[in-house]
């Protein structure tokens, strides 16, 4: 059923009677020409231009709890293309220009809000090193202004402007970046997919790799073995817990990221804001909750919940940058299972067994890539070579010495 | 999380950097002749596991000390703190 204006009105005046499931619930095959483990945002985003857009026919999900049920369901919204790097920024600007087309290509409504990603700075270096980034995005295509103080102040002007450690001396606008409902572009991207043909089955374990003679021709499962010619894995988070089933050691250790929410207030913050003395990065929520987070744990877990010390850490940030939140109460926090690749970017690539793909890697950034992700995957699923603006994203970078060290510190692995 | 340091007790974990996997100790050869593969394996790759973990924190606010820390990833349940030099010295290292 394609979603209108009209469909609303009609099904409105029926009794809202004859809504449809927005997708099957199908019973595996037992041969797939594509199977996709990992049914989160990425994975549904890839098996969506893998049917709509390369034409890929024969395709499953599987989803080993409930679709969206990782970090495409824990994230803070944050759709942004404020990147440096050659390997990475115009990946971002394809993932924001899709973005904007994104509701249309779907017919769903993911509420994708370009409210605009404020940067801060707070030294006179830190403002140099905006105005290249602003540079590097400009020449991808993406768009960035610089604002001085004063533009800031008439935008924001509950910050804290005069902080005698850190004054606010500067800042990077990009008015495209914005936040979209994190939930609604899983349902979204499922929706298509399972429109376009795909198989999309839930509560599937894979608990293991068929391999035959050097190559992978399926996967074992909680519901049994299914045959795939090709096989693509897509589980950020967990990796490495899969990924050792077909006996890989990946560059990546999972961490636990917070994230925290505060009760709902009246329309305050205009945008996303991000602090640059501290870690620390807000917006405002539709239903006007402050949805704010920081730093990672920096520790390896998979509790998906995190300890006291870093909640005080990015709360202080926040009544660094702007007191007034401390009259907010917090009403919910919670933790995602992150990726963290040694150089803090992401994988899209071949593994070294033929049949077997890899997506990952994608630290705390993987939500605003979900897009151009997805695209990059089905890519390299359906031709066998890499998308131009994931050419880099290479496992075997760090043997080559071609890191995407875009944090700037760098190729260090520890210094998450 | 407590991190039950052996020499001065339990400790908050505030107090400690951590650094990553207990492997790290092991430092390969520089002068074998696949030294390139082994410090790549070294430096970049993990297991990465989850439930039982055993890795290097860095008392940074207190004694200095590197511990060897049994941790379950899962839970973060702490099981076990050693000193990472007595871990290394019962390998043979710095005798």
């Amino acid at each position: 059923m394609r979603y209108s204006a009209l469909s609303i009105l009609k099904q409105g005046l029926t009794g809202n009677k004859s809504w449809k499931p927005v997708w099957r619930e199908p019973e595996p095959k037992k041969s797939y020409d594509y199977i996709i483990v990992g049914g989160g945002g990425h994975g549904l985003a890839t098996a969506h231009y893998l049917a709509k857009v390369f034409g890929g026919k024969n395709i499953a999900v599987l989803e080993k709890g409930w679709i969206g049920s990782g970090n495409i369901g824990r994230n803070t919204t944050i759709v942004r293309s404020n990147y440096v790097l050659d390997g990475n920024q115009p990946f971002y600007e394809m993932s924001i220009k899709l973005w904007e087309g994104l509701e249309q290509d779907l017919n769903y409504n993911a509420m994708m809000s370009q409210r605009g990603i404020l940067n801060l700075a707070h030294s006179d270096g830190q403002r140099d090193a905006y105005a290249r980034r602003g540079n590097a995005m400009l020449m991808s295509g993406a768009d960035a202004e610089l604002l001085d103080r004063d533009a800031i102040q008439k935008m924001c002007p509950f910050l804290s402007f005069d902080n005698e450690r850190f004054p606010i001396k500067a800042g990077l606008l990009q008015r495209r970046a914005g936040t979209a409902r994190h939930d609604a572009v899983a349902w979204g991207y499922a929706r298509s997919a399972d429109i376009h043909g795909v198989d999309i089955i839930q509560n599937c374990e894979v608990t293991g790799f068929q391999m035959k003679n050097g190559k992978c021709i399926g996967v074992e499962t909680n519901r049994g073995p299914i045959k795939a010619k090709k096989t693509a894995v897509c589980v950020a988070g967990s990796s490495s817990r899969v990924m050792e089933k077909a006996g890989m050691r990946l560059p990546i250790e999972s961490h636990v990221l917070q994230a925290f929410v505060s009760e709902g207030l009246k329309p305050t913050i205009p945008g996303v804001i991000t602090y640059g003395a501290g870690h620390f990065y807000v917006s405002q929520s539709d239903k006007g909750g402050l949805v704010f987070g920081g730093d990672i744990d920096g520790y390896n877990s998979y509790a998906q919940r995190g300890n006291l010390p870093v909640v005080e850490d990015v709360c202080s940030g926040g009544m660094s940058i702007m007191p007034m939140i401390g009259r907010a109460r917090l009403l919910r926090m919670w933790g995602g299972v992150m990726d963290m690749s040694m150089d803090g970017s992401p994988f899209i690539d071949k593994t070294g067994i033929d049949g077997l793909y890899f997506n990952g890697g994608w630290c705390y950034g993987g939500f605003k890539a979900t897009p151009a992700s997805g695209y990059c995957y089905a890519h390299l699923l359906a031709t066998d070579t890499p998308h131009a603006n994931a050419r880099q994203m290479r496992l075997d970078r760090f043997m080559r010495g071609n890191m995407i060290d875009e944090k700037g510190v760098g190729a260090q692995p520890n210094l998450h | 999380m407590i991190i039950n340091h052996p020499l001065l007790g339990p400790r908050d974990a505030n107090e400690f950097v951590h650094l990553g996997d207990e492997s790290l100790i092991d430092r390969p050869d520089g002068m074998a002749d696949d030294a390139a593969n082994k410090f790549h394996d070294y430096m970049y790759l993990r297991d990465n596991p989850a439930g039982k973990y055993r890795e290097l924190w860095y008392h940074d606010a207190g004694d200095r000390s590197w511990l060897v820390v049994t941790r379950d990833t899962l839970t973060h349940e702490i099981f076990n703190v050693e000193l990472a030099r007595d871990v290394a010295r019962a390998r043979g290292r710095s005798k």
